[in-house]
C-alpha cells in the first residue's frame, strides 16, 4: 500500500517573500545589514543571534513596521511582487490586516485587553466585512479550541487569562484571518518552560496545517530546533549563516555559530 | 534500483573556537545502495559511520562530492538542494533512525507514533490502530501509550523510536545503532522489521555495533576506512 | 463700499448674525468641505461665543454663518421649544438678525436643534443644525485623536463593530440607545448626536440638508440631502427603534418618542411626546375632527 503523496518538489513553487541587500541604519549605528533571502509559502524561517544582533530590526523592517534604509522587500500578491517599503500607507495596512499576521512576544500587545476572548478573535473578520454576529461566534469558538481554550471561555476577558492563553488567543486572533505570512518574535519568551513546549507544537501544526510561511526571531536555539525548517544566524548586524535548521545546529561551520551552539545543551 | 549514489565525498570539520583544528573525517567516499538492500557501515569508533550517515540526511553539510538521494523518480543532490527541497525528501523518501528519541515533550506515545501516518493523510482512526499494533509489537503495553515517553527507559524510549520510525513505508531509511539500548527480545523484533523492510523495497543504510546483529541484517557491507565499493555479505 | 442695509429690530451694536462677516466666510468653507466629504469631520476655527462651550455654541456658530434676512429660525431643545436654553438661543438670533423666529416646522428655514429630530418629515428648502458634544463616534472606544483619524482615514472600523459585538455578548442586544453610530454615504462612521436612536432612520436619504457643529471640539460635518445613512448593527442583530406600550397621554400618537414625565410623588407617570410642535399640531387636528364630526 502506497501512501505517498506526491511530491511538489516537481511543480517549481514561487517565494512569498523576497529580501534583497536590506539594511537598517540608524545614522552610523548598523541595526542590520545586506540581508537577502527568499522564503516559500510553508517554510519557517528562524532568525537567531543574541541581544544586538539585529534580529528584532530586521524583524520589524520585514513586518512593514520599520522602514529599511536600503534593499527591497518583495512580496507576493496575487502573481504580482509588491515592494513593501515603497506602498503607500493604506495599502499597506491593508495588506497587513488580511495577509500577515504578527505575535507579538508580549501577548498584550497583541490582543485588547479590554475585549472578551470571542471578540479578540472576531476583530479581524470584522474588519474584513463580516458581519453576521452567530457567525463570528462560531468561528470564534472553533479557534479558541483549536488552540486549546474552552470554548466557554468565549466572553471572558483576556486579563482573566493565564500569560500561555493570552498567548494562545493571541495566535488564534492572529490566524483567524488565514494570513500567508506570519512573525512572530519570541513567541514562548516570558512562558513557562512546561507551557512553551505544549506551545510550540500547537504553533508547528497550525503553520504547518495551514501551509502559512513564517518569520520566527529567537534567541532560544530550542525553539529555533522544534519550529523552524531553516535557520539564519545574525550577528552585528549581519547573517553570517544560513541553512538547514538542524545542519546550522549539528554542522556549524561559522566560528560564531560554533561558539552560539556549543554553549547550549540543545 | 540503485537509491543512494556518494560521488567523492569528503568531509572536513573545522573547529574555530579550537585553535581553528582541522578534521579531516572522510576522504573522497564512493558508494552505492539500492532498493531492497541493507548495506551495513564497518569501521572503528570514530572512522565517520555515523558521519557519512549524517551526510546522507542532510543533517551534515559535505566539504566536497555529490550525495544523489533518489526522490520521486528523480536524482536529488544534497549537498546542493534548498532545506525546503531536503526536508520534502525527508518527509517522504528518506528517514533517519537514532539511537535516542527527540520529540517534543508531554506529546503521547500513540501520538508520537501515529505522527508520520497522519501526515500522510491517513486519518486519524486507521493511524492510531496501527501506531497500536506496531507498540504491541515492540512490547509496549497499551496503559503506556497515552503517556508521554519522557519518564520511560531508555530501551522503552528506543523502542518508541523504532515504531515511530517503522510505521510508514519510507523508500530509503538510514539506521544509526537502532538496537543499541535494546534487549535480545526486542532486538529480533527489530532485525524482524528490517528484514520485512527490505522485503517491501526499501533501500537500508545501518550502523549496528552488535556483529551478530550486523551478520543477520545486512545484504551488503562499506568499510569506512578502506572505502571499498560494497562487497557481497 | 457695499452699503450695509440696516435690518429692521436688529441690534445695531453686532454685526448681522453676530459673527463678523470673515468669520461666516471660514465657517462656510468648512461647510462646503463638510458636505463634499459626507460624515467627514472638518476642522474649523471655533469662536468664543456669548455663551459657555456644552451650551451649543458649534450649532449657534453655523446658524450663525447661514442665516440672512429671508430665513426662519427655529429652535428646539429635546424637541421642546420652550426650555431655557431654546428660547434664548432663539431671542439671541432675533436680537442680532431681527428676523422672524417661529415654533412651527413648517414655517422654518433653519431649524437648530439639540438631540432631536423633529416628527415632521424635513423638506428640501430646509436645513436641521444639529448641536454635537462628541463629534467623535470611535472616541470612547480610542482616547487618541491620531488614532481615530487614522482610523478614519484608512477606513478601520472593525473596532466600532467589535463594540457591538462586546455589547450582544454581555446583554443579548446593543446597548446604545442613544448617540447611536451611522454609516454615512458607505463611508464614514459619524456620530448623529446625542438623539434617541429612534430617531436614526430620519436620517436616512432626508430631503433637507444636516449640518454639525462641535464648537468646543471645533469641528462641523454634513449629511447633504438624500444621503445614505445606515445605522450600524450585525445581519442576524438588526437595528431596531424603541417602542412605548402606550400612545402620547396628550395627544394620542403612536408614531412619535415618547418622554417619560413623573407626575406626582407616589411616582405615577405620564408619556407624551417630546416634540412639542408635533403633539400641539396633534392636539389641533383632533380638536378640528372632533368639531368637525
Amino acid at each position: 500500500m502506497n501512501e505517498l503523496l506526491h511530491s511538489s518538489l516537481s511543480g517549481a513553487q514561487q517565494p512569498i517573500l523576497q529580501v534583497e541587500r536590506m539594511s537598517r541604519f540608524y545614522g552610523e549605528r548598523v541595526g542590520c545589514q545586506a540581508v537577502s533571502f527568499k522564503l516559500w509559502p510553508g517554510e519557517i524561517l528562524g532568525v537567531v543571534g543574541e541581544s544586538g544582533s539585529g534580529k528584532s530590526t530586521l524583524l520589524r523592517c520585514l513586518a512593514a513596521l520599520d522602514q529599511p534604509t536600503q534593499g527591497d522587500i518583495l512580496f507576493s500578491e496575487q502573481g504580482e511582487w509588491l515592494n513593501i517599503p515603497a506602498l503607500s500607507e493604506p495599502k499597506r495596512r491593508a495588506l497587513m490586516r488580511r495577509a500577515w499576521g504578527i505575535v507579538h512576544q508580549n501577548p498584550r500587545d497583541g490582543l485588547r485587553m479590554g475585549v472578551s476572548a470571542g471578540g479578540n478573535i472576531g476583530e479581524r473578520l470584522m474588519d474584513a466585512g463580516e458581519r453576521n454576529y452567530a457567525q463570528i461566534r462560531r468561528v470564534a469558538s472553533e479557534w479558541l479550541a483549536r488552540v486549546e481554550i474552552d470554548p466557554d471561555r468565549i466572553d471572558d476577558l483576556p486579563r482573566h487569562f493565564s500569560g500561555g492563553m493570552q498567548q494562545r488567543l493571541q495566535i488564534a486572533r492572529v490566524l483567524v484571518s488565514e494570513p500567508r505570512l506570519v512573525f512572530m518574535d519570541e513567541p514562548t519568551g516570558g512562558l513557562d518552560v512546561s507551557v512553551q513546549a505544549k506551545l510550540l507544537d500547537l504553533l508547528r501544526a497550525l503553520v504547518r496545517d495551514m501551509g502559512i510561511a513564517a518569520v520566527i526571531v529567537t534567541h532560544d536555539l530550542a525553539v529555533a530546533r522544534l519550529l523552524t525548517d531553516r535557520l539564519m544566524v545574525m550577528k552585528d548586524g549581519f547573517v553570517i549563516e544560513q541553512g538547514l535548521t538542524d545542519q546550522v545546529l549539528d554542522d556549524p561551520q561559522h566560528a560564531y555559530t560554533q561558539l552560539l551552539t556549543s554553549a547550549v545543551l540543545v | 534500483m540503485e537509491m543512494i549514489k556518494v560521488c567523492g565525498v569528503s568531509k572536513n570539520f573545522t573547529l574555530h573556537n579550537q585553535g581553528a583544528a582541522d578534521l579531516r573525517v572522510l576522504d573522497s567516499v564512493n558508494l552505492t545502495a539500492s532498493a531492497g538492500e541493507c548495506l551495513v557501515l564497518q569501521g572503528e569508533s570514530g572512522a565517520g559511520k555515523s558521519t557519512l550517515l549524517r551526510l546522507l540526511y542532510g543533517n551534515y553539510k559535505c566539504t566536497s562530492g555529490e550525495i544523489l538521494i533518489r526522490h520521486d523518480q528523480q536524482w536529488i543532490d544534497i549537498a546542493l538542494a534548498e532545506a525546503r527541497s531536503i526536508l520534502e525528501i525527508r518527509r517522504f523518501t528518506l528517514s533517519y533512525v537514532s539511537q535516542f528519541l527527540r520529540v517534543i515533550p508531554r506529546v503521547s506515545t500513540i501520538d508520537i507514533v501515529s505522527g508520520p501516518l497522519l501526515g500522510r493523510g491517513v486519518s486519524r482512526e486507521v493511524a492510531a490502530r496501527r501506531a497500536g499494533d506496531m507498540l504491541l509489537r515492540l512490547n509496549i503495553p497499551q496503559r503506556l501509550w497515552g503517556l508521554a515517553p519522557a519518564t520511560f527507559s531508555g530501551g522503552e524510549q528506543q523502542r518508541v523510536n523504532i515504531a515511530r520510525s517503522f510505521i510508514a513505508h519510507t523508500p530509503i531509511m538510514l539506521l544509526d545503532e537502532p538496537t543499541a539500548s535494546l534487549d535480545a527480545g526486542n532486538r529480533d523484533v527489530v532485525i524482524e522489521l528490517i528484514a520485512e523492510a527490505r522485503r517491501s523495497g526499501v533501500c537500508l543504510v545501518g550502523i549496528f555495533h552488535d556483529a551478530a546483529v550486523r551478520d543477520l541484517v545486512a545484504t551488503t557491507r562499506f568499510d569506512i576506512k578502506t572505502a571499498k565499493q560494497p562487497e557481497a555479505a | 463700499m457695499t452699503q450695509v442695509q440696516t435690518i429692521t429690530g436688529a441690534d445695531p451694536h453686532y454685526n448681522y448674525g453676530y459673527l463678523d462677516e470673515q468669520t461666516k466666510r471660514m465657517v462656510r468653507r468648512a461647510l462646503l468641505k463638510a458636505v463634499a466629504i459626507p460624515g467627514y469631520q472638518v476642522p474649523f476655527g471655533s469662536r468664543e461665543m456669548p455663551l459657555a462651550r456644552g451650551w451649543g455654541t458649534g450649532g449657534i456658530q453655523i446658524t450663525a454663518a447661514l442665516i440672512g434676512p429671508s430665513d426662519c429660525l427655529k429652535v428646539i431643545d429635546q424637541g421642546a421649544d420652550d426650555t431655557t436654553n431654546a428660547v434664548s438661543i432663539r431671542q439671541f438670533f432675533a436680537r442680532v438678525t431681527g428676523g422672524r423666529t417661529t415654533e412651527k416646522v413648517d414655517e422654518a428655514t433653519i431649524i437648530q436643534t439639540r438631540h432631536r429630530i423633529p416628527e415632521k418629515p424635513l423638506r428640501e428648502d430646509q436645513i436641521l443644525v444639529y448641536q454635537v458634544p462628541q463629534p467623535e463616534p470611535l472616541r470612547k472606544l480610542e482616547p487618541s485623536e491620531v488614532e481615530t483619524r487614522n482610523m478614519h482615514a484608512w477606513e478601520e472600523y472593525g473596532l466600532m463593530q467589535v463594540r457591538l459585538y462586546e455589547d450582544i455578548a454581555r446583554f443579548g442586544h446593543v446597548a446604545t440607545t442613544y448617540a447611536y453610530p451611522v454609516m454615512v454615504n458607505e463611508r464614514y462612521i459619524a456620530s448623529p448626536t446625542p438623539i434617541p436612536k429612534f430617531d436614526n432612520p430620519k436620517m436616512d436619504m432626508m430631503p433637507a440638508l444636516q449640518l454639525f457643529g462641535a464648537g468646543r471640539e471645533k469641528r462641523v460635518y454634513a449629511i447633504p440631502p438624500y444621503t445614505r445613512v445606515r445605522s450600524l448593527d450585525f445581519e442576524d442583530h438588526p437595528f431596531t427603534v424603541q417602542t412605548w406600550d402606550k400612545p402620547c397621554e396628550l395627544c394620542g400618537s403612536r408614531l412619535s418618542y415618547l418622554d417619560e414625565v413623573i407626575v406626582d410623588d407616589q411616582g405615577s407617570r405620564l408619556f407624551v411626546c417630546s416634540d412639542t410642535d408635533y403633539c400641539e399640531e396633534q392636539r389641533q387636528a383632533n380638536a378640528s375632527e372632533g368639531a368637525g364630526a
